[in-house]
């Protein structure tokens, strides 16, 4: 074992195992997110869902998936081949990478790095890049109006969720999101960071829903304006690819908000009954009720209005975070700050 | 260990200079800025290898993740004829030829000068160097005033650019939020009481 361990291979390997280990769960986490927001949807609206494929539906994602697979990839005479092709390539693969940062336990990560949170941000801002080519490539003018859209509001999304993190950034005092979770230990859930910094929490929650293109923040697809906005012209594993990265990036702003406000894996209570769940199986808790929230905002908002998303994101989101920024610095110079650290 | 910085290190300048090279070459102005975005990625990279995390993640949070969507939404919603672009090239040749030579006398006479290359290369890094931080404090106690004085050289060219750009148009219709948040019930809304005539 221990020849093991130091053989020149075996650190590339040794990430390559703890690659697969997370990415296959991930993948299967987003063809049953798919199923769970049909049902939970189905249900909001007094309806049933998908029920007939498998025991209620279970095998619902495996038909979808098989489905794709066999559909015909078109592409448009007039579309830029490469560009086309790369788009969904460049969508899924951010989606991808940014898990190489999100801390399962106590230092349990694919990489621990001590930058995480920027590594994050970084990569998370990339996904945007897929949607701009692909309406660009597509040479179709509503693919084209849903990707200029994608990017305005990617840009203004970003300001305020960088902005949220640099709150989380001063209480921690760290990049590093194992030690961010663990800067939160102490108590029950009033020692986490989404009650000193609530505004944070709600901002970079919101930010995340309008990052993923989800609803009410869908105007990039908006189907009844622009029929599928950036995706319209692909068809089968294309458009895998692009509800791959954006179930995927649902998860991860999922796992991150609970990371970085909701305590990460510390149960709720610091009791006897609360800490014999293993610290996993609290984070996965806590983001499935989050992406059950993406679910249940869908079912209950309508779709914004364009310029009311861009209202939101420069003129409410950006001087909240600015504000509450100020508010940290001060109470962080007062007694409070024995509190808050 | 060595080695293989050695050869990344070498891949990625590589990848670097062909895509910089490709950002003043190619002909389709979003594929140049396409490159661009690659160039700013292998610079990261290296910044990586050099153990600057930091630098190389606000790399790409900044120019990839922002600066560079901007530059490809504009790019993409311009019509940009480069038969026209391509029209004055011999005109401006030589006074393009002639600010390339004295940029790179520049560069040779800050090279020449400066000793950059005969500084001894960094030892080892340290595992577990936060170079974050260290930046942190260097920048907001020892280069405290600096920093602040570029910081509002910044905020006054992102005022002057709004300046320069706004344009007042009193004939556009769009929608006073605050007054349509600020509104009451009474002022939209009045209550009559019609009585018609008996039938």
């Amino acid at each position: 074992m221990h020849d093991l361990v130091n053989a020149a291979w075996w650190p590339p390997v040794w990430a390559l195992i703890k690659i697969i280990i997370v990415l296959i769960p991930l993948l299967l986490g987003v063809a049953y997110l798919t199923l769970a927001e049909r049902k939970v949807i189905g249900y909001i609206q007094i309806r049933l869902g998908p029920n007939r494929v498998g025991f209620r539906g279970m095998l619902q994602p495996i038909a979808d998936a098989l489905k794709l697979l066999f559909k015909e990839v078109l592409i448009p005479s007039t579309a830029n081949r490469f560009l086309f092709l790369a788009a969904p390539v460049l969508a899924f693969v951010p989606a991808m990478l940014v898990w190489a940062a999100v801390p399962f336990g106590p230092g349990v990560a694919i990489s621990n790095m001590n930058a995480g949170l920027l590594y994050v941000l970084a990569i998370a801002g990339l996904g945007v890049y897929g949607i701009i080519i692909a309406g660009w490539a597509s040479n179709s003018k509503y693919a084209f109006l849903g990707a200029m859209r994608a990017a305005a509001q990617l840009v203004a999304y970003e300001i305020a969720m960088g902005f949220a993190l640099v709150g989380v950034l001063m209480l921690a005092q760290t990049l590093n999101l194992s030690k961010i979770v663990e800067a939160q230990a102490g108590g029950g859930f009033w020692s986490w960071y989404w009650l000193p910094l609530f505004p944070f929490f709600l901002v970079y929650f919101i930010s995340g829903v309008a990052e993923t293109n989800r609803a009410p923040f869908d105007v990039a697809e908006g189907e009844s304006e622009i029929v599928a906005g950036f995706h319209v012209e692909y068809s089968g594993m294309g458009f895998a690819l692009f509800f791959l990265a954006e179930y995927a990036n649902m998860i991860f702003i999922s796992i991150l908000t609970t990371v970085l406000f909701l305590g990460g894996w510390y149960p709720p209570f610091n009791v006897a009954p609360f800490t014999w769940v293993p610290g996993l199986i609290w984070l996965l808790l806590k983001t499935a009720f989050l992406l059950y929230v993406f679910l249940w905002i869908r079912a209950t908002f309508p779709r914004y209005r364009y310029d009311q998303i861009m209202r939101l994101g420069w003129k409410v989101f950006i001087p909240i975070t600015i504000a509450w920024i100020v508010v940290v610095g001060i109470a962080l110079e007062t007694p409070l700050r024995a509190i808050l650290r | 260990m060595m080695l293989t910085t050695t050869i990344l290190f070498y891949v990625f300048s590589a990848i670097l200079l062909v895509s910089a090279l490709l950002v003043i070459t190619a002909r389709n102005p979003v594929y140049s800025a396409l490159y661009l975005v690659l160039a700013f990625f292998n610079a990261a990279a290296l910044f990586l290898l050099l153990g600057a995390e930091f630098l190389g993640l606000i790399l790409i949070l900044v120019y990839v993740g922002a600066v560079m969507v901007l530059f490809l939404f504009v790019v993409m919603m311009l019509d940009i004829n480069l038969e026209r672009l391509k029209e004055g090239f011999l005109r401006y040749l030589p006074l393009g030829l002639a600010i390339a030579i004295v940029g790179v006398l520049e560069m040779v006479a800050v090279f020449w000068t400066a000793p950059i290359g005969r500084v001894p290369a960094p030892g080892p890094i340290p595992a577990n160097a936060d170079n974050t931080r260290a930046l942190g404090e260097l920048l907001y106690t020892h280069y405290l005033y600096p920093f602040e004085i570029a910081a509002v050289i910044l905020l006054v060219a992102i005022i002057a650019a709004i300046a320069l750009t706004l344009r007042r148009r009193p004939d556009t219709k769009s929608q006073a939020v605050g007054k349509q948040v600020a509104v009451a019930v009474r002022e939209r809304l009045r209550m009559v009481d019609l009585r018609g005539p008996k039938p």
